[in-house]
């Protein structure tokens, strides 16, 4: 019986460990998703305006072409990363 | 053969194709028809999501957007595409350990409430209908051109089609029919995009030759097209001018609003595993982002060609193309196919013989217009959603490929609007009628009401449609708002917090009201046209128009959610251990219905 309540005490623990680690993750994720997008995209595009590409400046690239090949990126990272980490704490389906 | 046969052909084909393949997968299995997605190869998912995702706003109308505003309307291609981010990281892989078929199921169980259920089903189909709207005036501009009759003979024509093809049912449920569907979709929209790119820039990607050099003088396309626009007294292609406060909220708006359609979310309800839900939403982005990344380039390129077809002596100075050009070149041809929709319209004001088309706003043309005797720009009407439309018939492309263009537009609007059309009236009567007025309802019962809400959601949309309260695009972009602003927090509250059921019902509609309160402060009671007391040119709160206050609906409804949630019980230890297991993949099994 001992036995079987540290067990659990240790899953409800290393599950923990878990979901800490995937919202880390997540939160970096989404500040590239950020930057990028509002960031690079809209807001910071005055400070990427000396640097040209194709008659028009980096700015724009990121607005309509750069950012979403970055968001796609993330999403297979993301993928990638979590199917790990669910291997790492032995919590993936069989 | 004439063009008119010929996009009766590739229509009529394609519609063939859809048919064959439903009625083929149907007889394979029963139970594929009802777990669309389950057991099918994350990659296929991702296709299928993609064509029921990408509709008449991201085909017919996106392009004639940007085409028109330049780098301002950038804001559709990042808001529409990184809603997946949010949609993989937040929302996918909880939803599938969950396992249940539909989004007002998971907030009625998570809440443990009826009520937030309920609460959930009237958002869906506030949202869902006003995304109806929007694909009936992309049907109206796609039937009226194709069959070459007005726009609103095209729309109600179109909605007949529509509610047949709803009604013809499980169509949209058969992944296999929307991966045809997707195939159609695509080509339709990169061949054409290929031919123009290599027309003007010599590179065959088109999303290259965006910031390639223009072929005929050597300069930078985008810097070519700057010259040409600005020499007419529009503003600069790739500059920004609009606010940027709305700007970032309105990418914001759309972003959380993909994350909140329902039709997307239950995609990824009935993938065979959690991790397979990860990768699902990737290679949906995949798949749309081949016609998002084209897209920019369709609508620079468009721009291009539609201004130096006006002018086609090399600017101002070379004149401007003369009405009898338009009659009997047949490059112009396109312009007399168009005129018939009565969304393209010129009108040679000064009397000389020519027609003017350049920005009669702009203060910096009142001199040259003076000198040359023009009596205001003379391109009277050119509706943005025709663009892509008639984008090959401007680039002289031969006939086939505007009869695939055609039967692309048609594959993106169909699909979406039968897609939503089900949503609504499954909506209806399983989870409204069946899930809460009456419980004992007969099978038959419940059939004929989904039928009914069918019905009355079209006639609705159609309506509303003649009328329009914008672009197709614009309208759809309403829609995201009010998903944005309901479902996307109520979920992720659900998954992330432990906010209870009072609060989420307060958030959701809170959120849901402020919403559609201020889209019917600017554009009408109910869409219905004259009723607004404040325009999108001049909005009530600052800068922020309408169809960016989904973001502000969206934080609302989490600030009243947690100030509710805070002032009641928590939640009963059961839900507690229910978000629990949500978290962790460990033990997902198959989706299963109630």
């Amino acid at each position: 019986m001992a036995d079987r309540t540290t067990n659990a005490a240790e899953v409800a623990e290393a599950d923990k460990g878990y979901w800490a680690a995937n919202v880390r993750i997540i939160l970096v994720s989404l500040v590239i998703w950020a930057v990028v997008s509002f960031g690079f995209g809209i807001l910071l595009r005055p400070l990427l305006s000396g640097i040209t590409v194709g008659g028009t400046d980096l700015g724009f690239w990121f607005a309509q072409q750069g950012s979403i090949l970055v968001f796609l990126g993330l999403i297979f990272f993301y993928a990638f990363r979590m199917n790990k980490l669910d291997r790492e704490y032995g919590v993936e389906e069989e | 053969m004439d063009q008119f046969t010929i996009n009766l052909l590739f229509v009529g084909a394609s519609f063939a194709l859809y048919i064959g393949i439903a009625i083929w997968a149907r007889a394979g299995s029963t139970s594929e028809f009802y777990a669309a997605g389950r057991g099918v190869h994350p990659v296929t998912n991702g296709m299928a999501t993609a064509a029921d995702w990408m509709s008449a706003a991201s085909f017919i109308s996106m392009a004639g957007l940007i085409a028109f505003t330049g780098y301002d309307n950038s804001t559709f291609l990042m808001g529409w595409t990184g809603g997946y981010v949010l949609l993989a990281l937040l929302l996918a892989p909880y939803l599938r350990k969950f396992g249940k078929f539909t989004v007002s199921e998971f907030i009625g169980d998570r809440f443990y409430s009826p009520t937030a259920r309920v609460v959930a089903v009237i958002c869906l189909i506030v949202a869902s209908t006003t995304y109806v709207i929007g694909q009936m005036t992309g049907v109206g501009v796609a039937f009226g051109r194709f069959l070459e009759v007005s726009n609103t003979a095209g729309l109600l024509i179109g909605a007949c089609v529509v509610f047949a093809y709803a009604v013809f049912g499980g169509m949209k449920g058969v992944t296999y029919t929307q991966v045809a569907q997707y195939c159609v979709l695509i080509m339709a929209y990169t061949i054409p995009a290929i031919f123009i790119s290599l027309q003007l820039t010599g590179n065959p990607v088109p999303a290259l030759g965006l910031f390639g050099d223009h072929a005929a003088s050597g300069e930078p396309l985008l810097a070519k097209l700057d010259a040409i626009v600005t020499e007419l007294g529009f503003k600069e292609y790739t500059a920004h001018h609009s606010d940027t406060f709305n700007m970032v909220l309105f990418t914001l708006s759309l972003m959380i609003g993909t994350a909140g359609l329902p039709h997307v979310i239950m995609r990824f309800f009935t993938v065979p595993k959690v991790a397979d839900a990860r990768w699902s939403a990737g290679w949906a982005l995949v798949f749309i982002a081949l016609l998002y990344l084209t897209a920019p380039a369709v609508g620079a390129m468009a721009r291009l060609n539609i201004t130096e077809m006006m002018w086609p002596n090399g600017g101002i100075e070379g004149g401007a193309v003369t009405v009898e050009q338009i009659e009997n070149d047949p490059k112009y041809d396109w312009m007399a196919t168009w005129q018939k929709t009565g969304l393209l319209a010129w009108e040679d004001k000064n009397g000389d013989g020519a027609i003017q088309y350049y920005n009669d706003k702009s203060a910096e043309l009142q001199e040259t217009a003076a000198a040359n005797g023009w009596a205001g720009n003379e391109l009277t009407k050119f509706n943005r959603d025709i663009l892509v439309l008639a984008n090959p018939e401007i680039a002289n492309l031969p006939g086939w490929v505007i009869g695939l263009v055609a039967a692309g537009g048609l594959a993106a609007a169909l699909s979406t609007a039968a897609g939503l059309l089900l949503a609504i009236s499954s909506a209806v009567s399983h989870d409204l009628i069946k899930g809460s007025i009456n419980p004992n309802i007969s099978e038959k019962g419940e059939l004929l009401s989904a039928r009914i809400a069918m019905a009355v959601a079209i006639a609705v949309a159609t309506y509303l449609g003649l009328n329009p309260p914008g672009f197709a695009a614009q309208t759809v972009a309403l829609a995201f708002g009010l998903a944005a602003a309901s479902i996307f927090p109520a979920l992720m509250m659900g998954i992330f917090t432990k906010v209870n059921n009072k609060g989420a019902v307060a958030g959701m509609v809170a959120g849901l009201v402020v919403t559609l309160i201020y889209i019917f402060l600017h554009k009408g009671w109910l869409f219905i046209p004259g009723t607004n007391s404040f325009t999108d040119a001049d909005p009530l709160l600052g800068t922020i128009k309408s169809t960016s206050f989904g973001a502000i609906g969206a934080m609302v409804n989490f600030a009243v959610a947690f100030a509710v949630s805070k002032s009641s019980a928590a939640i009963p230890a059961e839900i507690e251990e229910l978000v629990e297991s949500v978290r962790i993949p460990r033990g997902a099994g198959a989706a299963q219905d109630h």
